[in-house]
């Protein structure tokens, strides 16, 4: 069942293609159905596909297909090839199948929109592009799957582009990428020049084998394939876009800025795990450094955001740090774990997020929510759970990804352990926080009694109904009538919810038996998997740990939130809501000094390079100018010219033979 | 006997030449390269091709001479033309310069190697003569020393569609085929109205617009006005007529 | 005198270059397309000549029946020549050869 893996990118391509031509005829909710159908399809492939790798003993477990040689080129060939092998299936599985959901939901959030069937186009060509980066066989077209879901993304974020804000957040995402892509690609380049191949099993056998990378090689390409896996993961610091993408619709946020395409990175340098075998340590230590940094950075910033969105974009970074730190602790199999914890947590947070905000008609200020629980109850319960599991308390799947993650960070370094612990604790605070603030507490607003429109800023978006009132600011109630979310809403976060309570049970630390994803990802990590050297006794105490610290996160979360609000205000820092104000500084350092010698650099391209291209044609232009009149468009002048011509060749003839 | 010849048909053929270049009217040109063709076929008959000659005067003086002289009745372009002067600046005095040049060199050539004109014959172009009938199985076809007009003829036929020539002859159906086609389609005229030729000025070298461009403006002054006035209204009449009739 | 005199290839082959050369004066002088088209018939011939005088000379058939090929092409190039200018001639009847150089430089 193995060759079926070219249904799983193949499906959505379809989708796509019939949205492209048919999608606006479809109209609503077709479009959706269509879409959903297709990425359901696909999870069904991959499924499949899934079976048909864990029937196979481990070592067999990789399936290579070549559609078709898409750049023969010299000593560079790149087909266009699949590779299922656990890892790869492993990402599809939840991509594929946290994607489906995401979409079913769309069809309720997207409600009434315009553009319904074109956000359906989008985000069938996200998931198609996405499943290129995980499934491609080789770095080539990992990375047009890469720059497809970059460009998506940037479709995606600035969806509703009426809104200049929104438009300028997409940009803002494209060209912060690129400083990633470029990353990506001078690694590509090097392991081409290193090795003369971009497929993964020539890099893979090559470099384990043959030994085909020194040292500085070797580290230069990580160096390189961690900036191309910061841009896109939202490391410190190109972290910046990430916050700002919220800016597109909440089902985008839980699909391509939680879920799937922001742990890419974690994924390329996963897959990448014997060239990072062979880097030097200093490489890898900057790996789990600035992830640390990032959990750490992002979640002071989570702890005073106001809009809901953004505290969720800001844990998501914070998680990805946490992904970070058990890559370069050299704990894929953690990192990988988390990944998969992390999507159905966040996914279903950032879902219920939606569902709160659509219920309260586009209000995403927190500030205007409170005891939403009565109004929303599906809603609050699933919400309930994915808080639980992020904060990381037991039995929640959150909890299990963590631990093993705060074990990498202790195995690696107590003090980052200690730091990790910290970011740990304050995940659960925020968290808290935000569920306090939203489903608890007194409720800051009211039943809206007059049912008539008003003109909104957030009003973009779908429902025209009763309309939120953001302009009184100064009352502190706020009229709304919340409502809780229609089937297609909720059914997903349901799903999603189950998922993350029990996700836990992929990866159980209790014995070796357990242990399910790490005996399923042994195979394509060339045993550059790291084990944990502390005893039994001490990962309990570590746990026991990391468990007292997230439910004292929740209680002091609950202390100040809902008994005592005033403590609220000097939590809640200005500095920390403008996230230490790294993204303005960055931004005034572009804007002043930053801007000035980009136009001195432009300068220069358009007086020295243009001027010697320019100059060059204009010589030409100047020549042939005069030249020109030579065509005197006159047949006889012509045969002249041939005859003169004769005459001389002749000549020269005659002078050749010796008089 | 043979200088005779020689001498009469080539007074003939240089006189027409001249004709062609000299006279003004091109139908008088066209006659007088008629008389052209038919010395050079007198010398083809001089030197034994006498096919060659018989095709001389059926296909170039019956054939490509009566099309030349069709298109200009068609045309109405039976105008004498001015050859005076240039109306481009330097061109008469550079075209002699360079016909005068190419004389020099030849006549040079032709004092250096005088007697030997042509060379030494090749090894395997020895002269041979062969019966009639006999096959030719040789891809080289030689003249004979004595060849009647029935021989060469025959020889002709054998040699075109030798080996070595037969697939130049199939060429060149191929090329009468394209040149059929290729006539019809660009004498066919297009629907609706034709525009215009763009004017524009014309090029620096060339003198000036009212001297010579137009070939009517130069007769009045430069030929026999009675004559020449009947000639152009007539060639005005068929082409106004040639053109009502076309359509 | 003159009845003595052996003619050689020597006279025909001046004989043909005078004809070239005359063909290719009036080329350059004449302005009429078709007497144009006259002066690179009597150029052609110029060359036929000297094809049939060095075959005959070299005893070989090839020289006659190159100036066949030669008529053939000849043949095309009237026929096409002529066509050109008959299109030519009926957008601009009064045309000589300069008239039409819209296509220069």
């Amino acid at each position: 069942m193995t060759n079926l893996v070219w249904l799983i990118p193949g499906l959505p391509l379809i989708g796509f293609t019939l949205l492209l031509l048919f999608g606006r005829r479809l109209g609503e909710p077709q479009a959706g159905w269509l879409a959903t159908a297709t990425v359901s399809g696909s999870f069904l492939a991959a499924v499949a596909v899934f079976f048909g790798l864990a029937t196979k003993p481990p070592e067999e477990r990789v399936y290579e297909i070549t559609l078709f040689e898409w750049i023969p080129s010299g000593e560079l060939s790149i087909g266009l090839g699949f590779l299922a092998d656990p890892l790869s299936i492993t990402m599809a599985l939840f991509v594929t199948g946290v994607g489906a959901l995401i979409h079913m939901y769309a069809i309720g959030y997207m409600h009434g929109d315009p553009k319904f069937s074109k956000f359906f186009l989008y985000l069938n060509l996200f998931v198609f592009a996405m499943l290129m980066l995980v499934l491609g066989d080789n770095l080539l077209i990992t990375f047009l799957g890469w720059e497809g879901v970059g460009a998506c993304s940037y479709f995606l974020i600035s969806f509703w582009h009426e809104e200049p804000a929104n438009a300028t957040a997409g940009k803002k995402a494209f060209v912060t990428n690129r400083v990633g892509d470029w990353g990506f690609m001078v690694a590509m380049f090097l392991l081409f020049f290193n090795i003369g191949s971009l497929k993964y099993s020539d890099i893979f056998s090559s470099v384990i084998e043959a030994d085909a990378l020194t040292q500085t090689t070797a580290t230069g390409i990580v160096a390189m394939l961690f900036i191309g896996a910061a841009g896109k993961s939202a490391q410190f610091p190109l972290y910046l876009w990430l916050p700002d993408a919220m800016a597109g619709p909440t089902p985008v946020s839980a699909l391509i800025h939680a879920a799937t395409m922001v742990t890419s990175g974690v994924y390329l340098l996963t897959r990448m795990n014997p060239v990072l075998a062979e880097a030097a340590g200093w490489s890898i230590d900057m790996i789990w450094i600035i992830g640390l940094f990032t959990a750490l950075f992002a979640a002071t910033a989570a702890i005073a955001q106001n809009d809901i969105k953004k505290v969720l974009a800001y844990s998501t970074v914070s998680q990805l740090g946490f992904m970070f730190v058990a890559v370069g602790s050299g704990l894929y199999v953690a990192a990988i774990f988390h990944m998969i914890t992390h999507a159905f947590f966040k996914a279903l947070l950032f879902l219920g997020a939606g569902s709160v905000i659509h219920g309260m008609h586009h209000e995403q200020d927190m500030r205007k929510y409170g005891a939403l629980r009565k109004v929303m109850p599906i809603t609050a319960f699933t919400f309930i759970i994915g808080w639980l599991a992020i904060a990381g308390i037991p039995p929640f799947s959150g909890f299990w990804s963590k631990d093993e993650v705060l074990l990498a960070a202790w195995n690696e370094n107590k003090i980052a352990w200690a730091m990790l612990l910290i970011a740990a604790i304050m995940t659960a605070f925020y968290m808290s926080r935000l569920v306090f603030m939203t489903f608890f507490g007194e409720k800051k607003w009211c039943i809206s009694e007059h049912g008539e429109a008003e003109s909104d800023e957030e009003q973009t978006e779908t429902e025209i109904e009763t309309e939120a009132d953001s302009d009184t600011e100064d009352d502190d109630k706020h009229e709304v009538t919340p409502h809780e979310s229609p089937i297609v809403m909720w059914l997903p976060l349901v799903i999603l919810s189950g998922l993350a309570a029990v996700a836990g049970l992929l990866n159980l630390p209790f014995s070796y038996d357990t242990k399910h994803l790490e005996h399923w990802l042994e195979p394509i990590l060339f045993g550059n998997e790291v084990h944990v050297t502390a005893s039994g006794q001490t990962k309990w105490i570590l746990a026991i740990v990391a468990i007292v610290g997230a439910t004292t996160g929740v209680l002091a979360a609950a202390f100040v939130y809902l008994k005592n609000r005033s403590l609220a205000r000097q939590i809640e820092h200005p500095v920390l809501e403008e996230a230490w104000r790294f993204d303005s500084t960055v931004s005034n350092f572009m804007g002043g000094p930053g801007q000035k010698s980009f136009e001195a650099t432009t300068l220069f391209d358009q007086k020295i390079i243009d001027g010697a291209v320019n100059g060059v044609g204009k010589v030409t232009q100047r020549i042939s100018t005069r030249m020109r009149s030579l065509q005197t468009g006159l047949i006889r002048s012509y045969a002249l010219g041939m005859f003169i011509g004769a005459v001389a060749v002749i000549a020269y003839f005659v002078s050749r033979m010796g008089f | 006997m043979e200088a005779v010849t020689f001498f009469l048909a080539a007074i003939i053929s240089l006189a027409g030449a001249c004709g062609v270049v000299f006279l003004r009217n091109p139908v008088h040109a066209a006659l007088s390269l008629v008389a052209t063709l038919f010395g050079v076929a007198i010398h083809f008959i001089n030197l034994e091709a006498y096919f060659v000659a018989a095709v001389q005067v059926i296909v170039y003086a019956g054939a490509i001479v009566i099309l030349f002289l069709f298109v200009i009745m068609l045309l109405g372009v039976d105008r004498a033309e001015s050859i005076k002067t240039d109306p481009i600046i330097g061109q008469r005095q550079i075209a002699i310069l360079a016909v005068g040049g190419i004389l020099a060199l030849g006549a040079l050539i032709g004092v250096a190697f005088s007697g030997d004109v042509t060379g030494v014959p090749p090894e395997n172009a020895q002269k041979s003569t062969y019966e009639g009938g006999t096959a030719i199985n040789s891809d080289h076809v030689h003249a004979g020393d004595d060849v009647r007009p029935d021989q060469n003829i025959k020889d002709i036929g054998r040699a075109l569609f030798s080996t070595r020539y037969v697939f130049a002859l199939e060429i060149t159906a191929l090329l009468l085929t394209i040149g059929v086609v290729g006539a019809v389609v660009l004498t066919r005229r297009p629907k609706g109205e034709l525009d215009p030729l763009p004017d524009d000025d014309p090029p620096s070298i060339y003198r000036d617009n009212e001297n010579s461009s137009d070939l009517e403006s130069t007769l009045s002054e430069e030929t026999d006005p009675s004559d020449e006035t009947a000639a152009d209204e007539s060639g005005k009449d068929t082409s106004e007529e040639t053109g009502v009739s076309g359509e | 005198m003159i009845l003595g005199l052996s003619i050689g290839p020597e006279y025909y082959l001046a004989l043909s270059a005078l004809l070239f050369t005359i063909g290719a004066g009036g080329l350059l002088v004449r302005r009429n397309p078709l007497v144009m088209f006259m002066c690179i018939e009597l150029m052609l011939n110029a060359a036929n000549l000297a094809f049939i005088s060095f075959g005959k000379e070299m005893g070989d058939l090839g020289g006659q029946l190159s100036v066949l090929f030669v008529l053939v092409v000849a043949a095309a190039e009237v026929v096409i020549g002529l066509a050109i200018v008959v299109a030519v001639m009926r957008r601009r009847p009064k045309a000589s050869v300069d008239e039409v150089s819209v296509l220069r430089g």
